[in-house]
């Protein structure tokens, strides 16, 4: 079937088309170049005047395993503030901090996004994080493996394994659990916590491997340039949330010593301690490290005010604080000699200090960070708010007279500790474009997605041009995946189910022979039976799986 | 006859994959890795594969059909049992999520215990790898521990570990049920220290332990029997200790509200954390599909396994949507049962009843419909989570009965029940 979108007004950086008139021709679900004049249109949509960009990806959403699904069964009473029933096609589910599966699939599409990423799949949890991603229909997922606080390679780095021993067992995991990339949560932290370390700076050794998170963050992310994956090593920083952890960023970014590294939510590590809270913004001093260091790209994580949940891999920050649990319940885990996780609601509040200031310093560093394609998009959802925010954040980014409005409510001493109301900045739509599509797909490695050129899959989403940029992103006019119509107008009009994105980096296979002890001596499942295999993920008939190259290959 | 190793089982919870089978046609035999809870339910023999309608032999297709029939337009249909994989459960989601019924885990009673704490203070666990390579205090409440897992103590304690040098100097105590064997002596001949209480003094020993170790005053010098010193004693190894870990079987703790119980022992734990030692629970669990029930309805619905579609949208209620109490106050106008691990039949009711179980269930009285499924981990590849919640394991399938899954049967019975509303 050839399908046709006429007259819309294309946003698509990685073709440089900004705002150009085009039409796009979709036929077997992805774009191709515009056919013969003689061929028949099966179905055309007119799209005049509206605009078009590719399907959104969201690169830091924790949408599958075991932490969400603790987090799930911890708060039943706020599943009953947003229920959401069943249609003809679609399951019911509830939605609010922490979506059911089926619901987050929905919500994703409804608002246009066309891909989600899981950052954080413990190795002996991403079994539990694919089944659960394999429930959530139409978008398509991915997920970066966990490492660096496994005993397995702090093992490693204390008998002084080389590179390439580091790099065979990283290479062996992110297949083994099949993964597009490799993430650090408080690099060696939630190992130490095991051993009743609190806290555990940069610098500071683990008390039984005496290996620092320095140490780890260099190794992972050398292995990961030496392998090729394309995605950089994912950090999430050490001393999340503490005051003073500005230094902290500052010194992982000069640690890792030009290697590429993205570091996440990056709001929640760019902290001074000035004032009279003691509590202040490093915002500015961050973006300029960003601006600085070309190696460096940062999703933001932005506060949202309102309830939600934090779930995190990083069991030492969250012990900690669970003090300010809303409402007072909350869940840590040491889990399988692999990581860790901690399940804390959280409510923030616009006439809290702390959390007003954690709104502005998240704005700061979206508008301070010159360059667009190292800048990223995220809630850290649903740590720093749910994903369904999205479209309220665009229009903060993109609407300085709004953004100055909110600004006028948060707690007066918050307002005088933020430069945020003396920025000028908007983001255009080639930007947002930018932030939440084509600079997503780019630092993924998605060979064929997040761009509307011929070969891209038809991922696309058709929004009305609307001065109020939070309605014109809350509800597209036209949602596309795979060349099929899934929403329209911000309701579901079919179920698709996405593929799972994986990158497959070569190991010599003898790596399993010192695994293999490892597993029979220690843990409590057999090597064979820990790997994930590929109908796994295939044999519900939903399921497929899509290797994408790794970087500098074809 | 076939060998099969590093087979993984369903029926124990603590997901050991370290059993060696012999399969010969139909015949399973577990050869090593064997205990007493994994070996007959792996060994039972095959049954009468045929489908049946009220008692009457018939074919798979006729058999769903009458099943969907039964199923569809009813204002109170229940889906209990839920002891399946996690492919079957989606299956038994997605069919209730159509018909409006309640799903209902069999074993919700006993999670409840826990779940109830969970939902309401929430707790610090850890799992079994971090337990075998770290624990160094193990505290048992009210539980027989070798009778829940038989190679517990073999696998997981007097075992080789990362960070224990010497399993001598781990110490196993025992508050409530005393051990029923000697699992629990470590190879040197240590026995396990055992403060011996009846399950109704728990409730209350438990408190007390909780009362020292906040420094609240406690008149008492004996509780249930135990000595009061002998509590502050366990607490002040606990605080000594590297890695001390509480387990409690909810299932054992069978008394009323002993999920005040649960929370207190998670209460301790907590507080042994804030005065600057670890200390870590680990609740046992996990049988015959329970966790994986609580699993999967915890991603697709937000809740626990014991809730209702009646509405369109998923409510919980851990006590309300019990089976039990639907049947008994004449709430419910199907039932629906699926037992794909064992043979335990349907509760007793009036109410036409779907049994998707195990091949050889037998019944007092035939059910309306009767369609024998395979055995994930036996029958057919699938997965299932273990007691401590994040390790899901991948079931093998070992021989061929051609049984189809729980999964194939309920998709087929919710195309039937579709394709009427659609017409």
């Amino acid at each position: 079937m050839l399908i046709k979108l006429t007259g819309g007004t294309v946003y698509d950086p990685n073709s440089g088309v900004a705002g150009q008139k085009q039409d796009i021709y979709i036929e077997d679900g992805r774009i191709i170049a515009p056919p013969a004049a003689d061929r028949a249109v099966d179905r055309e949509y007119d799209v005049s005047g509206k605009v078009v960009m590719a399907g959104a990806i969201d690169l830091h959403s924790h949408i599958g395993g075991g932490k969400g699904n603790i987090a799930r069964t911890l708060l039943p009473e706020d599943h009953r503030l947003d229920p959401v029933a069943r249609t003809l096609i679609t399951r019911s589910g509830n939605g609010h901090v922490i979506p059911s599966t089926f619901v987050t699939g929905y919500r994703y599409a409804e608002m246009g996004y066309t891909a989600a990423f899981e950052p954080a799949l413990l190795p002996i949890n991403a079994r539990q994080a694919h089944m659960e991603m394999g429930d959530i229909p139409i978008l398509d997922k991915g997920g970066y493996v966990m490492l660096g606080s496994d005993d397995y390679l702090l093992r490693m780095l204390t008998a002084k394994k080389d590179q390439k021993a580091i790099n065979d067992y990283v290479a062996w995991t992110m297949n083994a659990a099949k993964a597009i990339g490799v993430k650090v949560v408080n690099a060696g932290g939630i190992n130490a916590f095991k051993f009743n370390q609190r806290k555990l700076d940069l610098d500071e050794q683990n008390v039984h491997y005496g290996v620092t998170p320095r140490q780890i963050l260099q190794t992972l992310a050398r292995a990961l340039q030496e392998l090729g994956v394309t995605h950089p090593l994912h950090v999430h920083g050490c001393n999340l949330g503490v005051p003073g952890n500005v230094d902290t960023t500052l010194h992982t970014i000069d640690g890792i010593e030009g290697l590429p590294m993205h570091l996440t939510h990056i709001q929640f590590h760019s902290y001074g301690k000035e004032g009279d809270y003691k509590f202040s913004s490093g915002a500015a001093t961050i973006a300029e490290a960003i601006n600085r260091n070309k190696n460096i790209t940062a999703d933001v994580g932005q506060v949202m005010f309102g309830q939600t949940v934090t779930a995190s891999g990083d069991s030492m920050r969250q012990h900690y604080n669970h003090r300010f649990a809303h409402p007072d319940k909350w869940i840590c885990m040491d889990i399988e000699c692999d990581a860790g996780c901690g399940v804390v609601p959280f409510k923030y509040r616009d006439q809290n200090f702390v959390n007003a200031l954690q709104w502005a310093i998240g704005l700061e560093i979206f508008l301070l960070v010159d360059d667009p394609w190292r800048v990223f998009l995220t809630t850290d959802h649903p740590n720093g708010a749910p994903f369904m925010s999205y479209p309220h954040l665009i229009r903060l980014l993109m609407d300085k007279s709004f953004r100055n409005d909110m600004l006028a409510r948060i707690h007066p001493e918050a307002q005088k500790m933020t430069t945020l109301g003396s920025i000028e900045r908007e983001y255009s739509l080639q930007e947002i474009a930018i932030l939440t599509r084509a600079g997503a797909a780019r630092i993924l490695g998605l060979k064929d997605r997040g761009a509307l050129s011929p070969g891209n899959w038809a991922d696309i989403t058709v929004y009305t041009e609307d001065a109020d940029r939070e309605k014109m992103f809350a509800k597209p006019n036209f949602v596309f995946k795979d060349g099929e119509l899934v929403a329209k107008d911000g309701e579901i009009v079919q179920v698709t189910w996405g593929t799972t994105h994986v990158a497959q980096p070569e190991y010599d296979p003898s790596v399993e022979v010192e695994l293999k002890q490892y597993f029979d001596r220690y843990l409590t499942m057999k090597l064979g039976n820990f790997k994930i295999s590929d109908d796994e993920i295939t044999e519900t008939g939903r399921g497929s799986i899509t290797v994408h190259p790794l970087r500098g290959a074809a | 006859m076939t060998e099969i190793t590093e087979v993984p089982s369903p029926f124990c919870g603590i997901g050991t994959d370290d059993l060696t089978i012999h399969v010969d046609g139909l015949q399973v035999k577990v050869a090593a890795g064997g205990c007493a809870v994994n070996t007959p339910a792996f060994e039972l023999p095959l049954g009468d594969p045929e489908p049946r309608i009220a008692g009457e032999p018939a074919t798979l297709e006729a058999a769903v059909a009458k099943a969907a029939e039964l199923l569809r337009g009813k204002r109170g249909p229940v889906f209990s049992g839920c002891a399946t994989d996690v492919n079957g459960m989606r299956a038994l989601l997605a069919l209730a999520d159509r018909v409006g019924a309640v799903v209902d885990n069999a074993a919700f009673n006993n999670a409840r215990r826990n779940l109830l704490a969970q939902q309401d203070t929430g707790w610090m666990n850890t799992t079994l790898a971090e337990l075998k390579n770290r624990v160094d205090v193990l505290v048992v409440i009210g539980t027989d521990l070798e009778s829940f897992a038989p190679r517990f103590f073999e696998k997981y304690v007097w075992n080789e570990a990362m960070f224990v040098a010497d399993n001598e100097q781990r110490d196993v105590i025992y508050i409530g049920k005393a051990p029923s064997g000697e699992a629990s002596t470590s190879p040197g001949g240590r026995k396990a220290r055992v403060c011996a209480c009846s399950d109704a003094d728990l409730p209350e020993v438990l408190a007390v332990m909780s009362a020292l170790l906040r420094g609240r005053p406690v008149k008492v010098e004996s509780v249930g029997g135990i000595a009061v010193s002998d509590l502050q004693a366990i607490l002040d190894r606990l605080k000594a200790a590297r890695y001390g870990v509480f387990v409690w079987g909810a299932a054992a703790l069978a008394f009323p509200h002993a999920e005040l119980t649960v929370q207190t022992v998670c209460a301790i734990v907590k507080d042994i954390n804030l005065q600057g030692v670890r200390c870590s629970g680990f609740p046992l669990g996990g049988r015959e599909g329970d966790q994986t029930a609580n699993q999967v309805c915890g991603w697709t619905t937000g809740y626990p396994a014991r809730l209702s579609y009646a509405r369109g949208f998923p409510e919980y209620d851990p006590f309300q949507f019990e089976t039990a109490r639907i049947l008994a106050d004449g709430e419910a106008d199907a039932l629906l049962w699926v037992q794909a691990f064992n043979v335990t039949p349907p509760p007793a009711s009036e109410v036409p009843t779907v049994v998707i179980g195990r091949s050889g269930m037998a019944f007092a009285q035939p059910p309306a419909v009767y369609i024998p499924v395979g055995t994930p981990g036996i029958d057919h590849v699938g997965h299932a989570f273990r007691l401590d919640n994040v390790v899901a394991i991948r079931l093998k399938k070992l021989r061929d009965s051609n049984l189809p899954s729980t999964a194939q049967v309920l998709a087929a019975i919710e195309q039937q029940v579709q394709a009427h509303y659609v017409n």
